[in-house]
């Protein structure tokens, strides 16, 4: 399989910590990549660095044939390099339908048109509700975000990195802070998303990673220590002896 | 049109098309204080309505939007000096002024947000000020009679009954407008912003090109309103330009209500009515002036247009 997105020695330091050390990660198309890691590993950081938030101090990202490492957030949208956010971050104002269909326009084309309104552009309009639908929230469309329960806050954040038609997903913790069965909703949601969009996975639940991921990758204090599939990472000694009493691997 | 006959927006609509027949019967009545009065409350709209854009949409707190009043002004002023009264001469002049300084002082004002915003913009219209002070051929201090007023279409601005009506034509226009543009690509993203900025840049919109370009045309039409004032003024003078302008106007946005489509127009009807009425019944009208506009701002950060739209929300719900 081809590769989609790359990094080589990507680095970030804050100050005398390195927080992304030398981290050099290859994801092919098609796959969901998970990584895990403990608290404080640099997870968030990193899915900042790739996603264009976050400006690395040394190494490259290449996306497709592209090296994106000088492009800046919105850029990287652009291109099909969209993310999700672990705090849910949506426009409180906006009704559900509001909120994808400005992110369906965001990801295709500029906003300087002064008289149609938002809702009318039926190009937008169409990958929104393909969005809405996908993550389940058809039937809260005309609702407000701030109305909204945490689940479905978080089913609208994924709504609209959906509705960016993504080619590359990153995904900051999709399921923190959610109930067993939000989770097991989003578990199943993720599942059908698999294949057709490659997916970087950033997550805790560690029942739902290996549930999921084709690889994962382990990163510990900012750097990546090992990559491999699902039963190479439960048999690594390494990674059982960084978890053992943080809990149990599946 | 349904949403017409809710009464947020029937109160407002009706008192536009009110305002439409008042010349009329206020000159069958000989008093000509109310046209100039009401041409006045019309022109504050309009820069209110135009400040709004920035402030209200894009969350933009400018203190400097007198600046471009001022500029409009002055673009009456100066070619009237020299004996041009095309009003296309005035306008021309207007935009290319206001959209040049709105665009350079935005480019630099939006590299900063919150009170250093504030600061920097107030500090362009303060420069702006003390240029146009410093300029004795020009009145300075005294400010400059304007002796040809605008002309389109053979149409003199110079009697308040003209500058009313175009003012309203304006108004209405403007607000028609602002009305399409809060659910349009644009206005929603400046919303957006407003609300959440880190979010608009992961949406693939590069925010501050929305803002600076929000930032230019609500001083492009600041500045339109300052050649209506001109006008009606016969008269531009730096006082116009003052920062306190800037503050009036922040008031009647917020007054009226933030980011609403109407509150601009009601919050200008509001501020200068109510200081008019107070005006006339005490000395002191400043320190009551003061509380009423506190009272308001008690009731509410959505203003008066909020406030109607709450009462027409309860009273469907009953």
């Amino acid at each position: 399989m081809k590769t989609l997105l790359q990094t080589e020695v990507l680095t970030k330091r804050y100050g005398a910590i390195l927080v992304t050390d030398k981290v050099s990660l290859d994801v092919r198309e098609g796959e969901l990549h998970a990584i895990i890691g403990p608290n404080g590993a640099g997870k968030t950081t990193l899915i900042n660095q790739l996603s264009g938030e976050l400006r690395s101090d040394s190494g490259r990202i290449r996306f497709g044939d592209a090296d994106v490492t000088g492009l800046g957030i919105n850029a990287r949208a652009r291109m099909g390099l969209v993310r999700s956010y672990q705090i849910t971050s949506v426009f409180d104002e906006f009704t559900v339908l509001e909120n994808t269909t400005l992110a369906a326009l965001g990801a295709r084309t500029h906003a300087f048109r002064f008289w149609k309104a938002l809702l009318g552009d039926r190009e937008a309009l169409a990958a929104a509700v393909e969005g809405i639908e996908a993550a389940g929230l058809r039937a809260r469309s005309h609702v407000l975000a701030s109305e909204l329960g945490y689940g479905e806050r978080r089913q609208l954040e994924l709504a609209m990195a959906l509705a960016a038609r993504p080619k590359f997903l990153l995904l900051d913790e999709p399921m923190a802070g959610m109930s067993v069965q939000e989770s097991a909703a989003v578990v199943a949601l993720l599942k059908t998303l698999k294949r057709k969009y490659t997916i970087l996975l950033v997550e805790h639940d560690m029942n739902a990673v290996f549930a999921l991921a084709d690889r994962i990758s382990v990163l510990v204090y900012g750097r990546l220590m090992v990559t491999g599939t699902p039963e190479e990472i439960r048999g690594n000694e390494e990674v059982r002896a960084i978890y053992l009493g943080e809990e149990e691997i599946a | 049109m349904k949403n017409l006959l809710r009464p947020a927006q029937l109160i407002p609509v009706l008192l536009l098309l009110a305002l439409a027949v008042l010349p009329p019967i206020a000159v069958g009545m000989q008093d000509n204080f109310w046209v100039s009065f009401f041409a006045r409350v019309l022109v504050y709209a309009i820069a209110a309505s135009a400040l709004n854009i920035a402030l209200g949409f894009g969350g933009l707190v400018s203190l400097g939007h007198a600046l471009f009043i001022g500029i409009g002004m002055y673009s009456v002023s100066l070619p009237a000096y020299y004996g041009v009264s095309s009003g296309w001469v005035h306008l021309l002049a207007c935009v290319l002024v206001c959209a040049l300084v709105g665009c350079a002082t935005g480019l630099i004002s939006l590299r900063t947000s919150g009170i250093a915003f504030i600061m920097i913009t107030l500090a362009f219209a303060q420069m702006g000020y003390f240029v146009i002070v410093s300029l004795k051929q020009y009145g300075g201090d005294d400010g400059m009679g304007i002796t040809a007023a605008s002309e389109f279409f053979g149409l003199q601005l110079n009697t308040p009954m003209s500058v009313y009506y175009c003012a309203w034509g304006v108004l209405v226009a403007l607000t028609w407008w602002v009305l399409r543009l809060r659910a349009s690509p644009f206005g929603m993203a400046l919303r957006a912003g407003r609300q959440n900025a880190r979010r608009v840049m992961s949406v693939g919109l590069a925010l501050q090109r929305y803002q600076l370009a929000a930032y230019t045309l609500s001083a492009v039409l600041c500045g339109v309103a300052g050649m209506l004032l001109a006008n009606l003024n016969a008269y531009a003078s730096p006082s116009s330009m003052a920062w306190t302008v800037s503050g009036e106007l922040i008031v009647m946005v917020v007054l009226g209500g933030l980011g609403s489509v109407f509150g601009p127009f009601l919050g200008a009807l509001a501020f200068l009515g109510t200081e008019e009425v107070l005006k006339a019944a005490t000395e002191h009208w400043m320190a009551v002036f003061g509380l009423a506009i506190l009272a308001v701002a008690m009731l509410g950060k959505t203003g008066i247009a909020g406030w109607l739209l709450n009462r027409s929300a309860k009273e469907g719900q009953a």
